[in-house]
């Protein structure tokens, strides 16, 4: 029997994001470009996963909301952005670059 | 009633485009501008305004803004909502009265004016009362800050804009009116939509979130295809092009750039989201899950679906209150090893921070140009040998003025006295700046009594 082969891509290849701050927790709307993409992100992007994803960069959990109408998922990253606002020393005090962020993780895609 | 009402986003933040406004005037027909000012940030920034100058504390760029669009306004019988008041929506009100009188505008424009948002007054009233006001976030009373507290302002809907408009108002100039409620009061007002049409209410808040960042809907800050947004450098902002039964297109000005696409609109739904079904606002709740998008021609999106619940008991209240100090130092470091001689300056400096017993609430050393906005997911994914320059970033956060003061004295001498090729130092030492926070809070609504006055110029 032929094993299906399966390739790994970046999700940049088939999503595309934008983030945004609510006080200390960044959200990241992550969308699928094309509609057979949006189960890859339902069953591989996980809230789980994402957590691993930005180890080091959040304090707090990751929660994580599906929109199939817009094949899209929600995560907020808790404890993301240094206190967030005006207290925060960050760079990205307003998580608006999170979302190219979880762009670099990889999904297996079939062949 | 209108079949048809179309509301033109001109402002997405307080410091967005000037030229917006002017073209959505004069771009096409239009019915609405809608200008949202004010993030949670930018309230704190006008409160810090108005404690130093009781006359200020609104958006000053609204003012001369106005002035080169008021005769066209009048002309064409275009009405404005704006939540540029700020903490001070009867200073900016005046100042723009004072404008339209100069221009010979007197007896052809009418202001209202919402407030009723601003709670600091009632404040020890509310507390001794037993509303504790706790921090969403952590839980916290504000008790705890309550002798640090600035400002206090609840989030105001849509019905204060419906009442200023009946009453006549072509301005509307409030306090903090949510972002949608600049949109969504226009529809009512126009429609005639009842307090508790759920299903409009969320349709028209659905309309007002996707272009209340301005050109964030219309092809600006767009990931998707970014190369090939047309026209950047003529972007046309957004206009709501709604119907009665709370259907409404998304769409723009012909001959601007930029584009509308299901993709474009898709990224501002997600935008700042939390709960998708649960979009909450004073006016009532949105489920963003029940959208349906559909491009329905060149630079045309039609929205439709929406699906709402009532709205909540409680009002959100934004509170500004004094944090701390705070104060960021760069230096650009050179190849070869820009990483590595960043990296030995950072440990000279704190070594010398730790040395002088300073003592703060953080330190935050980011490189920019390797880690700063993808952390270590960036720096792991490129060789720090390669990298031809970095700028070595480095912020401190206190209670206390003094060692953020003096943090500010220690980057300079890094120049001469720290690791070499360091440059890029010609702004000279950074400025303490305090650190006005913001807490959220939530309070019952029959707490909050909005008030419209509406004023003939």
């Amino acid at each position: 029997m032929r094993r299906r082969r399966s390739r790994v891509v970046e999700l940049r290849a088939i999503a595309h994001a934008r983030s945004g701050d609510k006080g200390d927790t960044a959200n990241v709307g992550l969308i699928a470009l094309k509609p057979a993409h949006y189960p890859v992100l339902v069953r591989q992007v996980t809230a789980a996963r994402v957590a691993r994803h930005f180890r080091g960069m959040i304090k707090g959990p990751v929660e994580r909301f599906e929109l199939p109408n817009l094949r899209a998922l929600n995560f907020l990253l808790h404890g993301a952005l240094d206190g967030g606002g005006t207290i925060s020393l960050k760079t990205d005090a307003q998580g608006k670059v999170f979302s190219t962020a979880l762009l670099r993780m990889t999904v297996k895609l079939s062949a | 009633m209108k079949d048809r009402v179309r509301v033109a986003a001109g402002q997405g933040f307080w410091g967005d485009w000037l030229e917006a406004p002017y073209r959505q005037v004069t771009g096409g027909p239009i019915d609405y501008l809608m200008m949202d000012y004010l993030a949670e940030v930018t309230m704190s920034i006008m409160q810090k305004q108005k404690s130093r100058d009781s006359s200020l504390g609104y958006a000053k760029d609204f003012i001369p803004l106005m002035e080169r669009i008021l005769p066209l306004i009048v002309e064409r019988r275009i009405r404005v909502t704006a939540n540029a008041g700020g903490v001070n929506p009867r200073a900016c009100a005046e100042a723009v009265a004072a404008v339209a009188r100069r221009l010979k505008l007197a007896g052809r424009l009418t202001i209202g004016v919402v407030t009723g948002d601003d709670l600091l007054p009632r404040m020890d009233e509310l507390l001794a009362g037993g509303h504790e006001l706790r921090n969403m976030d952590t839980g916290r009373p504000l008790s705890d800050v309550r002798d640090r507290v600035l400002s206090a302002n609840a989030y105001l809907g849509a019905a204060p804009v419906v009442d200023a408009l009946a009453r006549g108002a072509d301005v509307v100039i409030t306090g903090r009116v949510t972002d949608t409620g600049l949109t969504l009061g226009p529809l009512m007002h126009e429609f005639g939509w009842s307090m508790s049409d759920w299903d409009r209410i969320a349709a028209g808040t659905v309309a007002g979130h996707i272009i209340e960042c301005g050109a964030q809907s219309s092809g600006g800050n767009q990931l998707i295809d970014w190369q090939r947004v047309p026209d950047l450098a003529n972007v046309g902002y957004p206009i709501v092009d709604a119907k009665p039964d709370g259907t409404f297109e998304i769409t723009k000005h012909p001959r601007t750039g930029g584009r509308i696409t299901v993709a474009g609109v898709t990224e501002q739904l997600v935008y700042e989201m939390g709960d998708p079904r649960r979009y909450i606002t004073p006016d009532g709740v949105a489920d963003f899950t029940s959208i349906d998008l559909e491009q329905s021609g060149k630079d045309r999106v039609r929205v439709s679906g929406v699906r709402g619940a009532p709205a909540p008991e409680q009002l959100k209240v934004s509170i500004a209150y004094a944090y701390g100090y705070k104060a960021v130092g760069t230096l650009v470091y050179a190849w070869p090893d820009a990483v590595a001689k960043a990296r030995a300056a950072d440990r000279v400096l704190r070594e010398r921070l730790k040395d002088l017993g300073l003592e703060f609430e953080a330190i935050l050393t980011e490189l920019v140009g390797y880690d700063s906005t993808h952390g270590p997911l960036a720096a792991r994914a490129t060789r720090a040998q390669d990298v031809p320059e970095v700028q070595l970033r480095v912020g401190v956060r206190a209670r206390e003025q003094a060692p953020v003061e003096r943090f500010t004295r220690e980057i300079a001498p890094l120049i001469l006295n720290g690791p070499p090729s360091v440059t890029g130092f010609a702004g000279g030492r950074p400025k303490p700046e305090e650190i006005v926070a913001y807490w959220p809070a939530l309070i019952d609504r029959q707490q909050v009594q909005p008030c419209v006055d509406v004023v003939r110029v």
